[in-house]
């Protein structure tokens, strides 16, 4: 057993923090919630980073890297609140190299970027295949494959679709089993829903009739590890962003004085800075798990992935709170870095299902294993 | 990062689970009845233990011990969870008073104690936490006051102190100087259980049981041969205890069964409460932590594994099993009902026992003290006590109080 990071895991990481910091990202994360224009486009930098093809086997021109690579870029994208669209992009290209896509090369390369377009998977309750709805708790039915082979719904809220060449979406056939297929852009229609955080695309992708094709090695238990995957990367996504709000506070809470003392020394203070740590230091253990059982315990993704997200996001829930608190009345307003990442925090909630959903799925997997 | 087993690995834990595959069946059962029967099967299986090489896996081979990693101990534990036997009798004295006398001893005190110590002949006991010394360990009052003949005559109480009374030897931290700092005039002694002026009394907790005991000491006469680590060098000495203690506590938290899956296992048999959206938010939310738990004692084994030794936030690992462990046992009695609470439940003495847990190798509110000023470098709490004689301050916070 060895859980440090490897030399390549550590140049990887170093590399990433690297390349981010030669962009002003949370600035441009303020600006851009103003005038969308100022929100950098960093996929250039992926591209010329090898991110694009993290996932991609070397057979299919990628790295061939692991989940757990990909995670640790993931955390330092969230790091500097970085508008890189991997979220959306990391899966699609997992499948696509799985199916032996004939885009796979340019997906890798990062020529053609793709966009995930998720199904959450059925769980103990419940055996659909569901999309996010627009507005609202009711899921709506994943999009529809017909038999003609033409692809007809909606699904809200998909990170990183505005801009995609190509969407691969889970969507269901006339059997209602699950099936992969690949839209090109140009038969989708993907409406802008950025808000709140400029620095998360998102986007209402609609298919109406759309052509498509099927990718036609992909299963269900593809389709749910896909779910997963992009699941563990926003916790590790969140991890980065948690860092950054701990590393923050803290410095604020040893030069802050009241009454005599600086702030870092009342329990008060203390005590809830130390939570954060607690929460980040669960999270980076489960993302841990998650990397290892997406390699070798796929029984278990399921539950490792979501356990991460639930760990991740109440922990960038509690380290944005935290962090406006401790900086007191400026960390309230909109000079200030922390409502970027309580912005932050409060979208990624929100998405894929929402942490409700990932914390009940870790109920789920313990309930019907037990 | 990798977290299976090495080729080397492996072999040893085929090595461990053969030989527990052919003796389980020799082991007594982990609780019985008649308590002083009881202990004997359990010291004669940590003999057995020993003998097969599964007890003080990581002592030094010339002492003993299997000279292996802590990766082995823990194969050894879960080889043992596995084969349904309980596991060495003496936890804290192989696991944590046997390190420091291997760390701090002179050859004499290796020699004669930490053989029987491993083959469970004698049971130890940690005579360090007082009524008025616990998270604020350097506060021990017990005072054992040196002799012209070069002994020591000892006198004070000890209290939470687990298997006193069947142990043969105590580990004690005692007060040998007030008239410096209260850090430094601490040393750290060998005393026998049977000698005169030692009184020991159980103490029944909420569960109705009595797992520790108060130690009383009543002018008792210890030989200069006693000392460990040298007069006035207690405080380092009992560090040494405290830093086995929490690897005990962060290696060893599976064998203490709060494990998400067996609280799974509890609900999952309530067909409405698993359906119940609240009962499975607070499933998940408790299991979240308890698999975080669990990985961050991978984490910890993989540090010690290179060679490092884990900081004070290993601390956080037991702040969060202990709190996970007190959600489960809500729920789990909020599902079932009054019976969870009933003595023959599998819940009731889980229920009873983490409430004091929490306060058990020093408090939570200490833990993140320690953790925010050692980890993320906070500024410390005002402390009234540096630098003062142990011996002046009590008068001081006795001035502190009614300066109010």
């Amino acid at each position: 057993m060895n859980l440090e990071l490897t030399d390549e895991q550590s140049f990887l990481r170093d590399a990433a923090r690297d390349a981010l910091s030669r962009v002003k990202t949370v600035a441009a994360a303020r600006d851009a919630l103003e005038d969308p224009a100022a929100r950098p486009d960093l996929w250039p930098t992926a591209r010329e980073a090898g991110w694009a093809g993290l996932l991609v086997s070397e057979a299919g021109g990628g790295a061939g890297l692991s989940a757990f690579d990909a995670m640790l870029v993931m955390t330092e994208a969230g790091r500097v609140l970085a508008g890189v669209e991997l979220l959306g992009h990391l899966p699609a290209s997992a499948l696509l190299d799985a199916a032996g896509d004939e885009r796979v090369g340019a997906v890798a390369e990062g020529e053609l970027r793709a966009c995930f377009v998720p199904a959450r998977p059925p769980g103990d309750l419940d055996e659909r295949w569901t999309a996010e709805p627009p507005s609202g708790s009711v899921r709506v039915a994943a999009p529809v494959l017909s038999e003609d082979g033409r692809l007809s719904g909606k699904v809200a809220w998909v990170p990183d679709a505005p801009g995609a060449d190509v969407y691969v979406v889970v969507a269901t056939g006339a059997d209602g089993a699950p099936v992969a297929v690949a839209v090109e852009a140009v038969d989708a229609t993907a409406e802008d829903a950025t808000r709140y955080d400029a620095t998360r695309s998102l986007g209402h992708v609609s298919f109406d009739g759309a052509a498509c094709s099927v990718l036609e090695r992909i299963g269900a238990e593809d389709l749910r590890r896909a779910w997963f995957l992009a699941q563990a990367l926003l916790a590790a996504e969140s991890l980065g962003a948690v860092e950054t709000a701990l590393a923050s506070s803290v410095s604020y809470a040893k030069e802050r004085f009241t009454f005599g003392r600086a702030i870092g020394s009342y329990q008060a203070v203390k005590h809830s800075l130390v939570e954060v740590l607690r929460l980040r230091e669960n999270t980076y253990a489960l993302m841990l798990y998650a990397g290892w059982a997406y390699e070798d315990k796929p029984g278990e993704f399921a539950l490792a992935a979501s356990a991460a997200r639930s760990s991740g996001g109440h922990a960038l829930d509690y380290a944005s709170r935290a962090m406006i608190s401790v900086h007191g009345g400026i960390g309230a307003t909109w000079e200030h870095d922390a409502p970027l990442f309580f912005r932050r925090a409060q979208l990624s909630r929100r998405l894929l299902g929402g942490l409700g959903d990932a914390t009940d799925r870790v109920a789920g997997e313990l309930l019907s294993t037990a | 990062m990798d977290l299976n087993d090495t080729p080397e690995q492996v072999r040893y834990r085929a090595k461990v689970r053969a030989w527990l595959d052919e003796h389980s069946d020799e082991a007594p059962a982990e609780q019985g009845d008649e308590e002083a029967a009881q202990i004997a099967a359990r010291r004669a299986w940590q003999g057995r233990l020993a003998a097969a090489g599964l007890a003080g896996v990581t002592w030094p081979v010339e002492l003993g011990g299997q000279g292996l990693g802590p990766i082995e101990h823990v194969i050894v534990g879960q080889e043992i969870i596995r084969a349904g036997v309980p596991n060495i009798l003496d936890v804290i004295g192989v696991g944590m008073l046997g390190p420091t006398i291997i760390a701090h001893g002179s050859d004499e005190q290796k020699g004669r104690y930490l053989g029987p110590m491993l083959h469970g002949d004698e049971v130890w006991c940690q005579l360090f936490s007082e009524p008025a010394a616990g998270s604020d360990l350097a506060a021990v009052q017990a005072r054992a006051v040196p002799q012209d003949d070069g002994s020591w005559r000892l006198s004070g109480q000890k209290v939470w102190t687990t298997n006193a009374h069947f142990a043969a030897h105590g580990l004690l931290l005692a007060r040998t100087d007030a008239d410096v700092p209260k850090h430094k005039g601490l040393t750290m002694f060998i005393v026998p259980m049977d000698a005169e002026g030692v009184t020991i009394r159980g103490l029944r907790q909420i569960s109705g049981e009595a797992e520790f005991n108060e130690v009383f000491f009543d002018d008792v006469r210890l030989g200069a041969e006693a000392v460990v680590g040298g007069v006035g060098n207690g405080w380092g000495t009992a560090l040494t205890t405290l830093m086995f203690e929490r690897l005990t506590i962060g290696l060893g938290s599976e064998s203490l069964g709060y494990k998400a899956e067996r609280y799974a296992a509890a609900i999952a048999t309530d067909e409405h409460a698993r359906l119940d959206p609240e009962v499975r938010r607070r499933l998940g939310e408790l299991s979240v932590e308890l698999l975080a738990v669990k990985f961050t004692g991978y984490r910890v084994l993989s540090a010690l594994a290179q060679g490092q030794i884990p900081g004070p936030e290993a601390g956080l690992a037991k702040v969060t099993t202990v709190r996970s462990a007190i959600d489960a046992g809500d729920l789990i009695a909020d599902v079932l009902g009054p019976d969870a609470l009933d003595q023959d439940s599998e819940w009731a003495y889980m229920i009873s026992f983490l409430p004091g847990l929490k306060s058990a190798g020093g408090t939570e509110e200490i833990l993140r003290n320690t953790i925010g000023e050692r980890v993320l470098g906070l500024p410390p709490e005002p402390r009234l006590d540096k630098g003062i004689p142990f011996s002046e301050l009590r008068a001081k916070e006795r001035a502190g109080v009614s300066a109010r």
